[in-house]
């Protein structure tokens, strides 16, 4: 599958933990290949495809909270942490990029990961999200936006 | 300087999600590149991320089945073996067929051999007569 690695990342963005997101990847994957007759109907596989992972993980997502439990993962260590190997991985501004995206509400956390890390045109994420240009525009300006004040924010202060 | 003005504009465009892919290519290029002006560093760790947050790979192996596929194959081999079958042994039979009608018109000209020769036997008592008639008309 070319696209396999980008539903990953997709899954990965909006379930965070790392396993999560490969069942969900194979979930869609096999869902995929068992309606694969279908498949030729549809135009854009890779965008079927994405809102399939999208639409399932947020299903994901909804049916953890209402049944109160949190997605548990370890992928990184939580913002407390003290111990000095947690510090300087905290202090590497790059996996600092990732927390602070990773804090962002679900649908700018989507909406920037499909624009600026798999380089999507708007017209496809528009599309994808079912929103209207605009709306994609506020809420990308906005997310990039609050990445760059959370980071500035963190280096001001210091990490914590 | 120059550079700088430009990237500055840009990074304008980029926050309030108004540059092209194009640009934002130019961006996350200038970023990764070691010659990023003091005040527009802090920018930097954003564009590196995106960059890297790309190269993440799943690594698990999705089994999926080629089942369907096997089931078409056999398919398709009993159907040839199918044909062969008919066509030879369609074949044999028109060989057997051949042979019995060989059998029967020999048996059949073996009948008419045989009953030919008994008429030639009774032909052989005419010629005598007919000898014999010669001798009594030669006496005349």
């Amino acid at each position: 599958m070319p696209f396999k690695d980008k539903l990953y990342r997709v899954a990965k963005r909006l379930l965070i933990s790392s396993e999560e997101a490969e069942d969900a990847t194979q979930e869609v994957l096999m869902k995929l290949w068992a309606g694969k007759k279908k498949m030729g109907r549809y135009k854009n596989v890779e965008a079927f495809a994405m809102t399939m992972t999208k639409n399932f993980c947020l299903d994901r997502l909804k049916s953890k909270q209402s049944g109160n439990l949190k997605l548990v993962h370890s992928n990184y260590a939580d913002k407390g942490a003290s111990s000095l190997q947690k510090q300087v991985e905290a202090r590497d501004s790059v996996s600092l990029v990732e927390r602070i995206m990773d804090d962002l509400p679900e649908q700018q956390r989507l909406i920037l990961q499909l624009r600026d890390v798999e380089s999507y045109e708007y017209e496809e994420i528009e599309k994808l999200m079912d929103m209207k240009p605009t709306a994609v525009r506020v809420t990308l300006s906005r997310a990039r936006k609050a990445v760059r004040d959370k980071l500035i924010e963190m280096h001001r202060y210091g990490i914590g | 300087m120059e550079l700088d003005k430009k990237i500055e504009t840009l990074l304008e465009k980029y926050f309030e999600a108004t540059s092209t892919a194009a640009e934002e290519r130019e961006l996350r290029e200038y970023f990764s590149g070691g010659d990023v002006a003091p005040h527009l560093e802090h920018h930097a760790p954003m564009f590196t991320f995106f960059s890297e947050a790309k190269n993440q790979r799943s690594t698990r192996k999705v089994p999926l089945k080629a089942r369907r596929n096997y089931v078409r194959w056999v398919s398709v081999a009993a159907v040839a073996v199918l044909m062969l079958g008919l066509y030879f042994g369609n074949q044999y039979r028109e060989q057997q067929k051949a042979e019995f009608a060989y059998q029967e018109t020999r048996k059949a000209l073996g009948l008419i051999a045989q009953n030919l020769d008994r008429g030639t036997q009774k032909v052989a008592h005419l010629s005598e007569f007919e000898e014999t008639k010669q001798k009594i008309y030669k006496n005349n």
